[in-house]
């Protein structure tokens, strides 16, 4: 089933008899759950005023279009998603809504926040066949409960997105990258010192046969001047120091190009950063660190229960591929508060049952 | 504003109540005596005062947890309350409540400089969250006007923003993790010192639920180091809608400033009035800061002021030092204040997209001749956050009314143009009853449902945030 107005997703959700699986374009499917495939292709960007930072468009609008978009006017979307298309095999196209339904953000999260973060309206069709608006296209709005945040990374559990606003970013006129081949046991003080500076890093990650990598961008003078300053902060490390070339380092991290098309079970650990290199360590294999040590990619052997061999750690796993079950058991008194909102968000049990929980 | 009826039961069980709660808790936790409860009868919006049928003071998150669950079975409703500096009204007591004071829960328990996170207990004060590692050169991003005075918990209850959230963002932006005791008594861990939730986002709809879903004790905050400099220019228009394009192309340019802030000339007439900050005579002032080093000030400088320089300011001052950057700042810093000179005053907080800057204000002009009241509007343009500042005389009779009426005609024309009833303060009792202005009965439902999974018995700070007659079922 395709719908393409809001007013159809209603229907078709009131109307439901059965379990449906939302889906943007399917690039993403991860923690599969059964049903009638649901494809939102509400479609097009309705507002963006790049004077006020602020975009809304259709849930099923393709990521590119948006990208393409605030970039023809010197903006982009803060959180830097990325395509997991090579990563999981996928050949669909990425659209806005299924990014805020996974919550996707790629390195510059630790700078400018996730998907969440940038996420200021939504308007969703609910268990009941409702249609629910939170938020709205202002940047600063505390007006009733936050549900645009609880939608964020509810991986259409809740309900089904029709339109999403965000606040944007002028997109930075330059950028530096300081790249130091330094061992993953190593990376963890490396990453700290990088991020505890007063340089203001977008990006600082960990990528095999290449090493530390540390991004910063904003005005020329500004980025040329912080690169310095923070290769004098690193010098222990040899930084070498790259100007644009820089960039397809970031997107081999937000796309995690090297453990693309590899064999085995694909896991990621959201973690306390220091804590990164160590559980990457003994994970083995081929493995990958973003957000500054805070979020660990790895594959593993199929069938491995990756969790079994990271820990102990301080955050939590998501199986995106394999046999386990995405997302990891939460401890019981916050299992009951989320099983609650579903069951009272959709009462019927329509939306991507067992997916989450 | 409404409050419901007290609870008849509630009241003829003061006695009963008050022991039990000092089985639970230590003596001293414990206030009854009715001189003692009035100081929590009101936060900052003064102009509502209940006195609240006990108030207790815990120290630790068990105390809490006990007094929780001890409330929740005898039914006695209970208003969480960090500071008491709500705008809003958001920890105003009712006659038939419990007020549970975080105040004792100012502990630092974590400081992690390596992964770039706090945690403390969450009555500890805002800005003494920064002063426990301003030393080392890190602060805490979000800074409420009140920092010296309101609590961490209150900032996470009202999703509290500040003059720099234009870079840094608001409170949940800022939130990594929370120790939340729910109604019944329960403690639930969400978050921590890591990114993003493992499950459905509950960090993300416990921030900004205004003590509704649970009594967050502690709270572990993303902390940032301080930056190089900041430097402040200040650029005078001859109108509004000026210096509200100019705003529009500053953010363009892709500059993006930690703070723009607004004043009109009410406002900046007040001011000079009130502190002599040595401002320009005309219609509207900006105060853009940058920061970083001194050549990255400087960089960020010259590029505004070419924008400044197209839109022909009638004045351009750039601080050239520490003294000139504290005037600039002294009359934005004095603007409440200023206006407080002229009567008392009622200040709003609603959002609007950028873009309509010029016709809101200029319709506050309208709506401030139709009701005959002053007002001043100081604001953080580059998110949109207005703050007019009605002012009336409170010993007036009838005025509070009619500058409540006028508040509310300005927050509906903030909804019409896009924008929202409050961008920081929160709705508490303040902007309770025109919700429905900004949401249909279904999106209130929605919100509601999750209060209900939180608290199903709607004891905690129930007579908020919803309009009454919405909630009136769940209430019972």
């Amino acid at each position: 089933m395709r719908v393409t107005r809001e007013s159809e997703l209603a229907d078709v959700v009131r109307e439901a008899t059965g379990p449906l699986q939302s889906i943007g374009g399917g690039t993403r499917p991860v923690g599969q759950g059964g049903g009638t495939a649901l494809q939102v292709a509400i479609s097009g960007i309705s507002l963006y005023e790049p004077g006020a930072l602020t975009l809304i468009a259709g849930a099923g609008t393709p990521l590119r279009v948006i990208e393409d978009a605030v970039a023809a006017e010197g903006q982009r979307l803060p959180f830097e998603p990325a395509a997991w298309n090579a990563l999981l095999g996928t050949t669909g196209e990425s659209t806005i809504g299924g990014v805020v339904a996974a919550n996707v953000s790629g390195p510059r999260r630790i700078q400018a926040g996730a998907c969440r973060d940038s996420l200021i309206g939504v308007r969703f069709v609910d268990g009941t066949g409702a249609v629910v608006k939170n938020g709205g296209r202002v940047m600063k709005n505390v007006t009733g409960y936050d549900l645009v945040k609880l939608m964020a990374g509810s991986w259409g559990t809740l309900g089904v997105l029709s339109e999403v606003a965000f606040k944007l970013l002028p997109a930075a006129p330059a950028q530096a990258t300081l790249v130091m081949d330094v061992p993953l046991a190593q990376a963890a003080k490396v990453l700290s010192q990088a991020l505890g500076s007063q340089f203001d890093t977008s990006g600082a990650g960990w990528l095999p046969g290449v090493g530390v990598i540390v991004r910063l961008e904003g005005l020329a003078d500004s980025v040329a001047y912080r690169a310095g300053k923070l290769a004098e902060v690193l010098a222990a490390y040899a930084p070498k120091i790259l100007r644009d070339e820089g960039a397809a380092l970031w997107r081999d991290l937000a796309e995690v190009k090297p453990l693309q098309g590899a064999r085995g079970d694909l896991w990621r650990f959201s973690v306390k950063p220091s804590e990164g290199p160590e559980i990457a360590a003994r994970l083995g294999g081929k493995v990958v660190l973003d957000w500054g040590g805070g979020l660990v990619w790895a594959r593993v052997a199929e069938g491995t229960d990756a969790r079994a061999l990271a820990a102990p750690y301080t955050g939590h796993a998501t199986c995106l591929s394999g046999a386990f079950a995405a997302f990891e058991p939460e401890p019981a008194p916050v299992a009951a508060l989320s099983r609650g909102l579903r069951a009272r968000f959709d009462p019927k049990g329509l939306f991507n049952p067992g997916k989450m929980g | 504003m409404d409050m419901p009826v007290p609870s008849t039961t509630v009241l003829a069980q003061k006695t009963r109540i008050v022991k039990a709660l000092r089985k639970v808790l230590p003596r001293d936790a414990v206030i009854d005596d009715p001189a003692e409860t009035r100081a929590y009868e009101c936060d900052a919006l003064s102009a509502y005062r209940c006195a609240p049928l006990a108030v207790v003071l815990p120290r630790t998150t068990a105390e809490v947890a006990a007094a929780l669950k001890l409330c929740h079975e005898i039914g006695v409703p209970v208003v969480p309350r960090g500071a008491g500096t709500s705008l809003a009204g958001g920890s105003m007591p009712s006659a038939d409540a419990v007020v549970l004071g975080l105040a004792r829960m100012n502990r630092v328990l974590e400081v992690d400089f390596d992964n770039r996170f706090i945690r403390v207990e969450a009555g500890r004060t805002n800005l003494s969250v920064t002063g426990a590692i301003e030393a080392q050169g890190w602060f805490y991003a979000p800074d409420p006007s009140s920092q010296l005075a309101c609590a961490i918990a209150g900032n996470i209850g009202m999703n509290s923003g500040g003059a720099h959230c234009l870079k840094y963002g608001v409170t949940t932006n800022n939130l990594m993790g929370v120790t939340l005791v729910t109604m019944q008594g329960e403690v639930v861990e969400i978050g921590g010192p890591y990114c993003d939730a493992g499950g459905l986002d509950l960090l993300g709809v416990i921030c900004g639920s205004e003590g509704q879903l649970g009594v967050v004790t502690e709270a572990t905050l993303r902390i940032l180091r301080q930056p190089e400099g900041a430097r402040p220019v200040l650029i005078g228009y001859a109108s509004n809608e000026v210096a509200g394009a100019c705003v529009a192309d500053i953010i363009r340019a892709g500059i993006l400033p930690v703070a723009i802030e607004f004043m009109d000339r009410p406002c900046i007439e007040a001011t000079e009035a009130f502190c002599h900050a040595g401002y320009p005579d005309c219609e509207a002032l900006l105060i853009v800061e940058c920061e970083g080093s001194a050549a990255e000030i400087a960089e960020q400088l010259g590029l505004i002021r070419q924008i400044a320089a197209r839109h022909n300011p009638v004045e351009f001052r750039e601080a050239q030092s520490a003294d000139e950057a504290k005037r600039i700042w002294l009359g934005r810093k004095s603007a409440f204040g200023a206006m407080g000179q002229k009567g008392d005053y009622m200040c709003l907080d609603g959002t609007i997209p950028v873009s309509s800057l010029p016709q809101v204000l200029r319709r506050i002009g309208e709506i401030s001749q139709e009701f005959g009241l002053e007002v001043g509007n100081v604001f953080h343009a580059g998110d949109g956050n207005m703050h007019p500042l009605i002012i009336y005389n409170a010993n007036e009779p009838g005025q509070q009314e009619l500058c409540e009426r006028m508040g509310a005609e300005i927050l509906k024309l903030c909804v019409e143009a896009g924008g929202c009833l409050t961008g920081e303060h929160g709705v508490g009792l303040e902007k309770r009853d025109l919700m429905e202005v900004q949401f249909a009965p279904e999106d209130l439902e929605a919100q509601m449902r999750v209060k209900d999974v939180f608290d199903p018995a709607w004891l905690l700070n129930a007579a908020k945030v919803f309009p009454l007659h919405v909630s009136a079922a769940r209430r019972g």
